[in-house]
């Protein structure tokens, strides 16, 4: 298509020409608009009666024309425009029936800070205050007058018990294995390689074996609750719960909480024994010591402290792990993206505690002598 | 407005595994129309337009789109017949991680190498064409369900297509943005004489703006009846159109 225009006593004319499709040529439109801005512009004229075909680059352009004329307070006259070009042209220069919103001030530095402050702030309150209804709600489970279905809290049982054991029991007869063979290259220069059965039972049962648990079950379990219920409030059947009277966390936390704090402890039972087996599968099958001799050493170096110590981890995990994901659930967007975000923080921040309340329980038994 | 087919639909079959949900059913869009299809729940409305846009294969039956046979066609063809359709699925189908701008820039941004600008400058009008202008950064998430629709038909707009579908575009919104929808609705297809395809329960839209239709009948597994929606209202073929196109009344 060409395009010509004309400036004649602060009166512009353009002129239309020819088959205007895929108009995309940008240097005659930056000239036009250049010529637009010329000061003291009195009337704008467009003559179409050579335009053949066109298609929404031509609107665009048009568009483009009329909107930096109201700019000055001018509106371009048009000549011989098709009918349904100039409709379609009102219809997009109709003024929106919304004002535009334009709130996109600039902040201060030090309001930014502020706004941050006020942010953190009710992230916080936001948070405690899930967990004190999170609380109120195993309250009224223990006493027995929680609304709780059972086929959900079986569905859930069902998922983060049977079905993690594979999972669970491979990865930590890794860690067993992994675990003996460090241990071995520092041992044997001691000549007392024998200890890798102590080193692997001790390491497995108080601690590694519920660690291993945990980050398996935040990247299985704590994933799945803040999709499920992530997707639960996309599709509005979080506001259909709550407008129906139901407690939210009676109905679809406490299923999920009470099941993974039941289960973790016992996955980390399973984990503890599948890392022992890992340990002595280096022991026996490359260290050279007997499979009784390695037993031995084994059940010498467990005892009932450390095991109760790894259990309370595993518990300690179990509800921090539902309870980030149920957490990012609840408050999850309304969009597909949000359940992704969602998810992603449920895993990261459940990982993050974990590690968190690790190191205050080890400081807390270090100080009790346990 | 020509008499010239532009979808021309013969012997079309369409199921779910052995559950047969139209059988044999046979009609025109000419083009320019805006054609209503029409029908009880659950009478395979929302099937049929997957079929009409190559979401799902027919099981039996051609469907021509300006003259090149849609479901014999090659892949690239297909894409190409695609090009030229533009849909409204029900609840807009805006993809969320997007801004508006982003949403209806998309379709420009794969299938035209038109520069930036232009890109930019298509948006800007696409929505305003839709009455969003000033909306391009919002996120799907940020606007109402009527804004969603009119968002969702600027992306369908975007590359100019000669036929577009529509889902029941009323579905969910109030009497004013459903008729605000209908009025951008022939706006388009009086001024570009865009074809439109409309699946919708919604009377007023029917007689608004319908220009030819079907009724689809579930017992029958087929059309009972076609023409002018006026018309239909008028010379009811039978009583369940009548019902229809009266809301019951006896
Ligand atoms: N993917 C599918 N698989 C099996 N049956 C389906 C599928 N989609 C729809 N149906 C069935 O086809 C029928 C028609 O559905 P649909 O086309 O959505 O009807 P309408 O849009 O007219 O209400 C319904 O009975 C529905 O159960
Ligand atoms: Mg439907």
């Amino acid at each position: 298509m060409q395009l010509t225009y004309n400036l004649n006593q602060k009166i512009l004319d353009i002129t239309l020409r020819g088959d205007g499709l895929h108009f995309d040529d940008n240097r005659t439109k930056d000239a036009l608009l250049l010529v637009l801005d010329t000061n003291g512009l009195t009337g704008i004229r467009i003559e179409a009666a050579e335009l053949g075909r066109w298609d929404s680059t031509i609107l665009a352009l048009l568009f483009d024309i009329a909107r930096s004329a109201s700019r000055r307070g001018l509106s371009p006259e048009y000549r011989n425009l098709p009918d349904n070009l100039s409709r379609l042209l009102k219809l997009a220069l109709t003024v929106n029936r919304k004002p535009d919103t334009g709130t996109d001030e600039k902040l201060s530095f030090l309001e930014k800070i502020g706004a941050k402050g006020i942010a953190v702030y009710a992230a916080l309150a936001k948070g405690l205050s899930f967990l004190r209804q999170t609380s109120a709600s195993v309250g009224r489970f223990l006493r027995g007058s929680a609304i709780m279905r059972h086929v959900d809290f079986l569905f859930a049982l069902e998922d983060c018990s049977y079905k993690a054991v594979g999972i669970v029991s491979l990865v930590s007869f890794m860690v067993g294995l992994i675990l003996a063979f460090v241990g071995a290259v520092q041992l044997k220069t001691f000549g007392a390689q024998i200890y890798v059965a102590s080193l692997v039972a001790i390491g497995m049962t108080r601690i590694m074996g519920a660690i291993m648990v945990g980050i398996i079950m935040a990247g299985r379990t704590g994933a799945s609750y803040a999709a499920t219920i992530g997707t639960m409030q996309v599709n509005e059947e979080i506001d259909a719960l709550k407008t129906m009277g139901f407690s939210i966390e009676d109905f679809l936390i406490l299923p999920r909480i009470t099941a993974l704090t039941l289960t973790i402890p016992l996955l980390t039972l399973l984990a503890d024994f599948m890392g022992i087996l890992g340990g002595a599968a280096v022991g026996v099958g490359m260290l050279g010591i007997s499979a009784a001799e390695y037993w031995h050493y084994s059940v010498d170096a467990l005892n009932m402290t450390n095991f109760l110590v790894g259990l309370f981890h595993g518990l300690v995990f179990g509800i921090i792990i539902s309870l980030c994901g149920c957490y990012y659930g609840v408050n999850c967007g309304r969009d597909a993206d949000s359940v992704g975000k969602a998810t992603t923080r449920a895993v990261v921040s459940a990982i993050v505690w974990m590690i968190v309340a690790t190191g205050f329980i080890t400081l807390i038994f270090e100080v009790l002598g346990i | 407005m020509t008499q010239q087919p532009v979808i021309n639909v013969r012997n079309l079959t369409i199921a779910y595994g052995d559950f047969v949900l139209l059988k044999n059913i046979a009609f025109q869009v000419r083009k320019g129309d805006i054609f209503v299809i029409m029908g009880g729940s659950g009478c395979g409305k929302s099937s049929l337009l997957r079929v009409l846009t190559g979401l799902t294969p027919a099981a039996s039956g051609s469907i021509t789109i300006d003259g090149i046979n849609f479901a014999a066609a090659t892949p690239e063809n297909k894409e190409k017949i695609m090009h030229r359709c533009g849909i409204l699925y029900q609840s807009g189908a805006l993809f969320s991680s997007m801004t508006l701008a982003e949403n209806i820039a998309l379709p420009l941004r794969q299938y035209t190498n038109y520069s930036d600008r232009l890109i930019r400058e298509l948006t800007e009008l696409k929505l305003a064409l839709v009455g969003l202008r000033g909306f391009g950064e919002f996120y799907p998430s940020e606007i109402s369900g009527g804004m969603k629709k009119r968002a969702g038909l600027a992306r369908a707009l975007a590359l100019d297509p000669e036929i577009v579908y529509f889902d029941e575009p009323s579905a969910g919104l109030d009497p004013i943005s459903s008729r605000l929808l209908d009025d951008l609705i022939l706006d388009i297809n009086q001024s570009l004489g865009t074809t439109i395809v409309l699946v919708t329960h919604e009377l007023a839209s029917i007689f608004n703006i319908g220009t030819d239709s079907i009724f689809l009948d579930a017992s029958l597994k087929g059309i009972s009846a076609t023409g002018n929606p006026k018309e239909l209202l008028k010379n009811p073929p039978n009583d369940q159109i009548r019902q229809f196109l009266t809301r019951g009344d006896k």
